[in-house]
């Protein structure tokens, strides 16, 4: 590790501002992703800025029909939680029990990995995203490889997810480092389907042919005739983009059948 | 930069940079050898402690995210004359061969019990995704922490 | 008295109590007083010219004590790292060894090679100072593709075609005759995939230098400290032998990786001389991935003549290795000696010619990793065997009955160089598949198919040759070392009992199994021997651990010893008692004299060895202890039969593996226990490489499998547990009966798996590992 000076900010505005004085700040949450990366001197932050040290960021909370989780919820408190079993289950496979007693969702959605599982979620749950300057549709969050709509020092608050009526979440665990290959979560909401998808392109996105297929049909054989363009698909040493494509397909079957 | 842990019961204060890791805190500052390093990527758990109740990758925690914490080493479960009721399964189901992985794995396997009940073998199995050991196929340890899990629900630890 | 801590208890370990507690002592727990700490800096590329290193801005890096390249140790007189085994090509040339630099000179052969050494007062100093280095290398195509390897660029000005030995063993014109009366002939393209040691303590090191004494301490991860010893003394020239001790205190597993004579344990212990400070290195886990020796990699062409009625008439195998860019330790041994060797099999293949090209890579070096050689050669014999089973629409256990070479058979004399001493290959396949319920597959095999999944089962009846010996053959066949091994044993004043060993544990349980020998054969109760290892400095040279050799090799020298405790023990008991030394018997821990009731106890008689009152000191020296040397007569044969039954989802390709049956006769055992926890560990390596495991490198030489993150290890949910039993036909030849179990579970296993799942597809083959997606490609035809 490189040094870097810490900090512990009690309010956002602390945060924000210990951001704007730093040479090349970084938020730390988890730190499940930050500290690997600075264990291998892949990054070099002049300031390091723990955000746990600020009230009112971790926990759940349900308002009508959306459930609000704060960033700095730990993904086991996510797993432990009732609302939305789908979101439950989901985290609950994330990386292993260390991971989940520290990793926290604003972290992983900030960091926007290709085969992190909650924007799978963030896809299929209507989500919104709050910060502490604005509210960013879940649907726009996602720009690309380890890239979001977040600004420079912009600091995510909370997400709120819809409850829906039903949801299931199929993951494909990369054999080795147990992310996503493939994350697939099928939610249905009033007359809409969602399929979100995670680990297949760059970032997370919804399947729209396969929402559309299931709108009008909502069995796991209604997917079958279903392209699934792998055109930009990732691929790595344990999947191809066409292994993926197929993935997607398989698992968003098998979360139909789990929701018959 | 000052941090105050509360290590096996002892309150320390000690004076670290601010990139010092929770496991080198405990293994250089401390000599708590018994806390291992078996990986750079966070995956093997062979550093695993428990921070606050929780298990936790020493080696992904960094000591001034650990002020003012309670942590829990290997060192302070149990004696040789006084063991934690998983070391003694460990023991006596020869759950570990050269030793480096066991740390970490008994910290782990004894956060998973507490945390839940009538866990069967594929539920070890799953909880213990993130500790590797390379020596025993984990056939012995997943006895082990069956084992043990009737022992500490006998009132043990 | 077969005391109840003796021979064949399965006693809890003594071991047990420090690790268990957090209190082992392995080397990064260990610091000096002023140490430092030292960093390697690593090639980037696979193959590339060194045209000039810069260490100015690294030199005067703050923290930095010193600065050293490939030059500076060979200015200095430090030779290459040696290959310890002389394989002979066919032509009777020698094979060609690259000269292998500690710290690269005038060229990087792969990527991890390290080209200079930092050593600073911190971690993070080194590691800022081998940041500043300035490396001007002028890069060339790298030669990564095995297959292809002796067509393309030349690594080594030394070594034409990349070739270090072109080897062969058997007959071929008896085999090319067998294949022509053949009625059905079986042939199969095999890969032998890479795989990554992967000890979960990584390699470490602290040098000290005593400038006082001139003499060096290396404390190391090694399996065997005499050997490093041995090494770094006559042939690197870091110290006479005499001032240089080695130390493996606790160590975290090795597998074979931790045998070798590696660049950073040479230059820290170097440079701790020339620093005159303490030097620690601990590897990061992407150094172990880059730098230590990888195992297997093997491209073989093999195949098998039939005659009608089944009965295996020859074999002929073709064998690429992978040597990776330079010749690791023991490299060229495994796979010939270790490897062609052990192509009979359990069976009574008459005629059998293997040749074995191996060739040198832009890739790690490559050496021996459990089993090394033997589950490469299982793999090839047990493949075809269960391939022709199918061709031939024979069951594949009946065809391998109809081949066993049979009980009445042994000694039995194999055409590729090996004697069997004893086995009984039918008793273990017979109990194998009494647990596995073979009569009842093919009822599970429907409710599988009824559940959308395919079931297959497959298996593999493996041999291996354990405790390589004896040491004139090895050393007439170019073995560099001799293959004994020493035990002495120190009966303490009080009667209690130290042993030392040369043979090393990291995770074998020498600790316990050697002090139930001795419990058994002197009588001492268990808690009263102490075993001792892994350090020049205590014991007599020998040769560590590697090769299920511990006990077979380790154990008997022990056993040699307590012979000679016994002998005079009688003697002085006889004094003490007036009687005939001929008439005193030694039983359950005391000297009686025969037809008497006069007797003295251990305790009693080496109280005398030492306080010798009564005692015939001119007849005998005083004291009580005794060291024996033993060099086996033949190597041990362990075997058996694996079963392994996996359920395979076709829409995923995810394959699970529902049961794995392991019977294996090791001869005698000593403690059922670690013979079980050992054959476990195996099978997780087994299973591993034939699923999850492999090393890949692209075609630059970037190592892609480099962390845990795509390197897949085993984890506890990959794994079913394992219904591990044992049948018994004791070893002949060395005076426990033992024959070694610390490798078989790896030996065997990858076999039965890949055997399964092909079973499974109703396919002939399957790439390894049989990873998801190969699975999913293979079961739709591709
Ligand atoms: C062994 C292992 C296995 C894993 N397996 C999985 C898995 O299977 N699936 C999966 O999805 N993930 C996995 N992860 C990643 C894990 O979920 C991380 O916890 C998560 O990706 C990051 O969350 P964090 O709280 O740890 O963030 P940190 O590591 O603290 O931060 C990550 C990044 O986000 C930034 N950041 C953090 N918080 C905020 C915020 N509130 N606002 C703006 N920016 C912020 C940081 O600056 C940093 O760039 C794994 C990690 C490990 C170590
Ligand atoms: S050292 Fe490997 S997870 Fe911490
Ligand atoms: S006992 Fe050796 S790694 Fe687990």
């Amino acid at each position: 590790m490189y040094a870097f000076n810490y900090h512990k900010p009690a309010s956002l505005e602390e945060a924000a501002e210990l951001m704007a004085n730093a040479d090349d700040g970084a938020y730390l949450s988890g730190g499940m992703t930050l500290i690997p990366t600075l264990k291998q001197r892949l990054a070099s932050p002049s300031d390091v800025i723990d955000l746990s040290g600020i009230e009112g960021l971790s926990g759940l909370s349900l308002d009508g029909n959306r459930l609000h989780v704060g960033a700095m919820t730990r993904h086991a408190d996510v797993a432990a939680s009732t609302a939305i079993p789908a979101l439950a289950d989901l985290a609950g496979r994330i990386g292993d029990a260390h991971v989940r007693n520290r990793g926290t969702l604003g972290g992983s959605i900030a960091n926007s990995d290709p085969a992190a599982d909650y924007p799978a979620a963030v896809a299929a749950l209507d989500a919104t995203v709050h910060t502490n300057k604005r509210s960013i549709a879940g649907g726009e969050f996602f720009t690309g490889l380890f890239e979001t709509a977040l600004a420079e020092g912009e600091i995510v608050k909370s997400v709120d997810f819809c409850v829906p009526d039903s949801a299931a979440y199929e993951k494909f665990p990369n054999p080795a480092s147990r992310y996503a290959v493939v994350g697939v979560m099928v939610a249905r909401c009033a007359d809409a389907v969602c399929v979100g998808v995670t680990g297949a392109g760059a970032c997370a996105f919804r399947a729209t042919a396969l929402e559309e297929a299931l709108s009008a049909d909502f069995t796991p054989g209604a997917t079958d005739g279903v392209a699934i363009d792998d055109g930009d698909f990732n691929a790595d040493l344990h999947a191809s983009a066409e292994y993926r494509a197929h993935l997607v397909a398989v698992l968003t079957k098998r979360a139909v059948a789990r929701l018959i | 930069m000052n941090v105050t842990l509360t290590v096996n019961g002892t309150e320390h204060t000690l004076d670290v940079p601010d990139n010092t890791l929770l496991v080198d805190v405990l293994r250089g500052q401390l000599g708590l050898t018994g806390t291992h390093v078996g990986c750079d990527t966070s995956q093997c758990g062979a550093c695993v402690v428990h921070l606050n109740g929780d298990a936790v990758k020493s080696c992904t925690v960094l000591a001034g995210q650990a002020d003012g914490a309670a942590v829990t080493t290997i060192e302070g479960i149990g004696s040789p004359d006084d063991l934690h009721p998983m070391q003694a399964a460990f023991r006596d189901n020869h759950a570990l061969q050269c030793g480096f992985c066991t740390p970490g794995m008994i910290m782990s396997a004894i956060d998973l019990v507490q945390k839940s009940e009538g866990l069967d073998e594929q539920a070890v199995r799953e909880g213990l995704e993130g500790n590797l050991c390379r020596c025993t196929g984990y056939h012995n340890i997943v006895k082990a922490v069956l084992a043990a899990q009737q022992n500490m629900a006998q009132g043990g630890n | 008295m077969a005391s109840q801590n003796g021979i064949g208890a399965a006693v809890k370990r003594k071991e047990d109590a420090r690790f268990i507690t957090g209190m082992g002592r392995y080397t990064d727990d260990l610091g000096a007083h002023g140490q430092t700490y030292a960093m390697f800096a690593r090639s980037p590329h696979a193959r590339a010219k060194i045209v000039n290193i810069d260490t100015a801005a690294a030199a005067a890096t703050d923290g930095v004590v010193a600065v050293f390249t490939g030059a500076d140790l060979k200015a200095d007189g430090i030779g290459d790292l040696p290959c310890g085994w002389l394989v002979k090509s066919k032509d009777g040339s020698d094979m060609i060894q690259p000269p292998h630099p500690p710290i690269a000179v005038d060229a990087v052969n792969y990527v991890g090679e390290p080209f200079a050494l930092v050593i600073g007062e911190t971690l993070a100093a080194a590691k800022n100072g081998a940041e500043a280095l300035s490396v001007d290398f002028e890069e060339l195509p790298a030669v990564v593709d095995l297959a292809s390897a002796a067509r393309t660029a030349q690594i080594h000005e030394t070594v034409p075609n990349n070739q270090c030995y072109d080897w062969e063993l058997g007959d071929k014109a008896a085999t090319d005759a067998a294949f022509e009366k053949a009625h059905h002939v079986t042939r199969m393209d095999i890969v032998n995939n890479r795989l990554i040691p992967n000890a979960i303590e990584p390699r470490a090191a602290l040098g000290e230098y005593d400038a006082a004494a001139g003499s060096h301490t290396l404390h190391t991860t090694s399996q065997n400290p005499h050997l490093e010893r041995l090494v770094l003394a006559a042939f690197v020239n870091v110290a006479p032998e005499a001032k240089l001790r080695v130390i493996s205190p606790d160590v975290g597993g090795g597998f074979g990786s931790k045998i070798f004579v590696y660049a950073e344990e040479t230059a820290v212990i170097w440079a701790a001389g020339k620093t005159r400070r303490p030097v620690k290195w601990t590897a990061e886990r992407s150094e172990s991935f880059l730098a230590d020796a990888h195992g297997r990699d093997h491209v073989t062409h093999a195949e098998l003549a039939l005659a009608e009625d089944g009965e295996f008439l020859g074999l002929r195998v073709q064998t690429i290795a992978n040597m990776g860019a330079y010749l690791s330790t023991f490299a060229s041994s495994v796979p010939t000696y270790l490897y062609g060797t052990l192509m009979a099999g359990q069976y009574k293949t008459p005629a059998i010619y293997v040749e074995v090209q191996s060739l040198f890579t832009n890739t790690a070096p490559v050496d021996a990793y459990r089993g090394a050689g033997r589950p490469e050669a299982t793999f090839v014999v047990e493949r075809l065997v269960e391939t022709a089973a199918r061709e031939i629409g024979m069951d594949a256990t009946d065809l391998r009955r109809r081949n066993f070479i049979q009980p009445t058979d042994f000694p039995y004399e194999t055409p590729v160089a090996l004697t069997y001493d004893t086995g009984d290959y039918e008793a273990s396949l017979d109990k194998a598949l009494a647990h596995v319920h073979y009569a009842a597959f093919a009822q599970r095999r429907d409710a599988s198919e009824a559940a959308g999944k395919k079931r297959g089962i497959g298996f593999s009846c493996y041999i291996e040759a354990c405790g390589l010996a004896p040491s004139q053959v090895a050393i007439s066949l170019g073995a560099g070392v001799g293959l004994f091994e020493v035990g002495e044993v120190r009966v303490d004043v009080t009667g209690s009992v130290t042993v030392v060993t040369g043979s090393h544990s990291h995770g074998q349980s020498h600790e316990t199994t050697f002090a139930q020998i001795i419990s058994e054969k002197l009588g001492v109760p268990f808690e009263n021997v102490t075993v001792l290892h892994g350090d020049t400095g205590r014991s007599d040279y020998a040769l560590g651990t590697y090769g299920s050799r511990s006990l077979a090799v380790g154990g008997s020298a022990i056993v040699k010893a307590t012979d000679k405790i016994i002998a005079k023990g009688k003697k002085i008991a006889a004094y003490m008692l007036d009687a005939n030394a001929d008439d005193v018997e030694f039983e359950d821990g005391s000297f009686n004299v025969t037809d008497s009731n006069q007797s003295l106890t251990f305790a009693e008689v080496a109280f005398a060895a030492y306080v010798p009152a009564k005692y015939p000191l001119d007849e005998l020296e005083p004291g009580l202890s005794e060291k024996a040397f033993y060099d086996p007569p033949n190597f041990t044969y362990p075997a058996g039969a694996h079963v392994c039954e996996v359920e395979v989802d076709p829409e995923t390709g995810v394959v699970e593996v529902v049961q794995f049956v392991a019977v294996d006769d090791f001869g005698n055992i000593v403690n059922p226990m670690v013979v079980e926890g050992q054959v476990h560990g195996g099978l997780a390596q087994g299973i591993g490489q034939a699923l999850l495991e492999h090393g890949v490198y692209d075609d630059t030489g970037q190592l892609l499998s480099g962390s845990y993150m795509d390197y897949t290890m085993p984890r506890a949910d990959d794994l079913p547990s394992f219904t591990v039993d044992t049948t018994t036909t004791p070893c002949t030849h060395n005076p426990l009966g033992v024959k070694g179990c610390g490798e078989a579970g790896a030996i065997g296993s990858t076999a039965a798996v890949i055997n399964a799942v092909t079973d499974a597809l109703g396919v002939a083959s399957i790439a390894m590992p049989a990873t998801p997606e190969t699975v999913w490609r293979t079961a739709r035809g591709e």
